[in-house]
């Protein structure tokens, strides 16, 4: 938010009062798409000069570019939409924000206040169907309500466990007179949510931490969330202990760091996975246990004591049984635990695990991340990596969600927090291109790469016509096995190769470098390896367009490691029918 | 499992009643039973939910519930420092040769009478539901045609109140 000026009282429309109100809260930028109800909040929208509204080509798009946006700042995204199929249009995005605490404020038109209720045309119960996906929502019916219920919709969707909040305005609200005055009271009772550690379970967590013999950090997108990133590195380091990062913390610790470990999970390293399994404590960092975590729940972590430290005082406990709870902002439970830390050395403290080091290290060695090189066709893996590298840490990366999704969590070194932005918990194709959109806006000056799958790239591509019209310079790689390669790679599995309903046939129709240019965009094509870092540099020195690259690569390339669903960490395959010897002695 | 009777305050605002009965179906909890009112605070009312489940998912059903922005407060009444009752209404068949038999039940319960037709009877209970149900048994052999009950609503014994500290947040903020 900006600073908070007076604004003395004075009279406008609902419309008008909204605009003003979303000036005041600081948003500098809406995706939307106008239409009946909302009509009256566009007038207004055209007389801003503090507001940018992107006129995107579907709604999704405009949530999930609200999406991006907001990962990329820290600041809150919105988007808006009309009533009725304008805004169940939004839904995908919204629950996608929900899954992934991601703040975001999306405004609904609904139709007048007389006719709620009615059927009217464009009536949708937009509260109604987003209530179990939103952290709150609002319906407005008088225009008094609506300065008031903006402030408050902004500090619900980023105060706390951030998400997102619906305002469904009724279209006479909109209309009618009212008198508007900022700031707002925050008339919340129920609201209050808890950022400061408990210091006697954050003394009980470092006492733990000095007596484990075998820790491992297990950080989440909570603490991208809360910019914890430095305190994270100064606890880790102070503590020596082994550092995973979730899909949705990746960045969060660099990757070049010796004590990170990678992702864990599904397709986790084998060393994040293991540590996982035969830690003796969790040190749980605004992460969930989330089931793409921990595999079959009662066969995780089996040894380990849980030390979980999370702003949502209902994930604690929820999945795992917390041994010491922590409620609070994970910036703050880092910075209290680096202190009591340090003081258990200061006594004398200081876990030795050396011992486990040599374990982990052993895992590293034999069990790296690797793929194979196909013959005649490209690896995807191969095209992801060679991105990573000639684009390096500073871009920013998006991916849908899918095989693709998983290299890129897997082969791009991340060093800095939310460089990697995609659809975790929701797991939504189609995420990419629309969000890669958001974050260029939010980080106009940074490189937004968006590693995208051809399934997912065909979900939402339209929004390339407002990435071209709107001057947002995005590079789009489209991994093209011309299949759903993650499904796929399932029917190839569990399936018996029974490849039913997954072949798009992309490497066929459409043509993607062709689309491309349609769409106003620079198109290319690459099918070779020798090819790529070519490719990848042209692109690169595009920066007045969109650049979209058709990667044909090679469809039987699988995902691995792998736990396979429903299966314990254990099972962990890190080729296909191949097990790591846990237990090895050296 | 087990019964709990969880007193949630919250804001009496439009909508309230859909956010708290979809979260318990959408957590997969079943409500035994649910009354809401007003309370003697305005802007605040009151739902008395039973739940059956056992401890660590009732843990986590409260901690969504209190994720509610509406939710102000969420305490369990313990069934032995509090009072619970319901209401009961029922309509037993009685005619000139049983009604005498089904008056003398109604008043072991210290249940009334609150309608008479021809050949039936309308009975109001207030109880705990054991005592509901015990009456609601010795009535079924005359014949029940119609029965209702309202949802079970609870206080606490002695002289604290559970609105007191949620009432002062609410005048700070006003």
């Amino acid at each position: 938010m900006t600073e908070q000026q007076t604004v003395p009282e004075s009279r406008m429309t609902g419309s008008q009062a909204l605009i003003r109100a979303l000036e005041e809260v600081g948003v500098e930028v809406v995706f939307g798409i106008p239409g009946g109800a909302i009509l009256p909040a566009y007038d207004p929208l055209l007389d801003s000069t503090k507001v940018r509204h992107v006129l995107v080509r579907h709604e999704q798009g405009a949530g999930h570019a609200a999406e991006g946006y907001a990962v990329a700042t820290g600041r809150v995204g919105v988007c808006m939409a009309t009533s009725g199929p304008g805004a169940t249009n939004l839904v995908t995005a919204i629950a996608d924000a929900y899954m992934d605490s991601v703040p975001m404020v999306a405004i609904t038109g609904q139709v007048a206040s007389p006719l709620i209720g009615t059927d009217g045309f464009q009536e949708a119960d937009i509260c109604g169907i987003t209530m179990p996906i939103t952290k709150h929502n609002f319906l407005v019916r008088n225009a008094d309500e609506i300065a008031k219920t903006v402030a408050q919709a902004f500090h619900i969707a980023s105060t706390g466990r951030p998400g997102p909040v619906l305002v469904d305005i009724a279209k006479d609200a909109l209309q009618a007179m009212t008198s508007f005055s900022w700031p707002q009271p925050l008339d919340l009772p129920g609201y209050r949510p808890v950022t400061r550690p408990h210091s006697k379970q954050v003394r009980e967590a470092a006492r733990l931490i000095s007596e484990a013999r075998r820790p491992v950090l297990y950080v989440g997108g909570g603490v991208v969330k809360a910019r914890a990133a430095q305190e994270l590195r100064v606890l880790a380091e102070l503590t020596g202990a082994p550092v995973v990062t979730t899909l949705m913390a990746r960045g969060a610790f660099p990757d070049s760091h010796q004590q990170n470990l990678g992702m864990p999970g599904m397709h986790g390293t084998v060393a994040a996975v293991g540590a996982l399994q035969r830690s003796d404590l969790l040190v749980t960092l605004g992460a969930r246990f989330d089931d793409r975590v921990t595999g079959k729940l009662a066969s995780f972590a089996p040894g380990a004591k849980v030390v979980h430290a999370d702003i949502d005082p209902a994930e604690i406990s929820k999945n795992r049984h917390a041994d010491v709870p922590i409620v609070g902002d994970c910036r703050d439970v880092i910075a209290d635990l680096v202190v009591a830390v340090q003081n258990e050395h200061a006594a004398g403290r200081k876990g030795d695990y050396s011992a486990w080091w040599k374990t982990i290290d052993r895992w590293r060695e034999t069990y790296p991340l690797g793929y194979q090189t196909p013959e005649d066709a490209l690896a995807p893996q191969y095209v992801i990596e060679r991105i990573g590298k000639i684009v390096g840490p500073e871009a920013t990366y998006v991916a849908g969600v899918g095989q693709h999704q998983m290299w890129a969590a897997q082969f791009i070194s991340y060093e800095n927090p939310a460089t990697f932005i995609n659809s975790g918990g929701a797991g939504t194709m189609g995420f990419a291109v629309p969000a890669a959109m958001g974050a260029k806006v939010g980080r106009p000056d940074d490189t937004i790469w968006a590693i995208d799958g051809d399934g997912c790239f065909q979900m939402t591509n339209q929004e390339l016509a407002t990435c071209a019209l709107e001057g947002i310079p995005i590079k789009v790689a489209v991994i093209n096995n011309g299949n759903l390669g993650m499904v796929r790679q399932w029917q190839t599995l569990f399936y018996n190769e029974r490849y039913s309903n997954t072949d798009l046939q992309s490497n066929r129709i459409p043509d993607f470098a062709k689309l491309a240019e349609a769409y106003g965009c620079v198109g290319l094509r690459c099918e070779k390896a020798e090819d790529v870092d070519a490719v990848i540099e042209k692109a690169m020195a595009i920066e007045d367009a969109p650049v979209v690259i058709d990667f044909v690569v090679h469809s039987d390339a699988m995902v691995w490691p792998m736990v396979a669903a429903g299966t314990g960490n254990d099972e962990i395959k890190y080729a296909r029918d191949m097990a790591p010897a846990w237990d090895s002695e050296d | 499992m087990t019964s709990h009777t969880l007193s949630v305050l919250v804001e009496n605002t439009p909508g309230v009643l859909a956010r708290v009965a979809s979260l318990f179906s959408r957590r997969g909890f079943n409500i035994d039973s649910l009354a809401v009112g007003p309370t003697e605070h305005e802007e605040i009312s009151r739902m008395t939910i039973l739940v059956n489940c056992d401890e660590h998912p009732l843990e986590q059903v409260t901690k969504q519930l209190n994720k509610l922005v509406n939710v102000i407060k969420i305490v369990e009444m313990d069934p032995q420092a509090s009072v619970q009752r319901e209401l009961l209404l029922v309509k037993v068949k009685a005619d000139a040769d049983s009604r005498s038999q089904v008056l003398e039940t109604v008043q072991l319960f210290r249940a009334k009478v609150v309608d008479v037709g021809p050949d039936a009877v309308t009975v109001e209970a207030t109880g705990n539901p054991d005592k509901l149900e015990a009456l609601i048994r010795l009535l079924e052999p005359f014949g029940i045609k119609e029965l209702v009950q309202s949802g079970l609503v609870a206080l606490g014994r002695g002289s604290r109140s559970i609105t007191d500290r949620s009432l002062r947040a609410l005048d700070r903020t006003a």
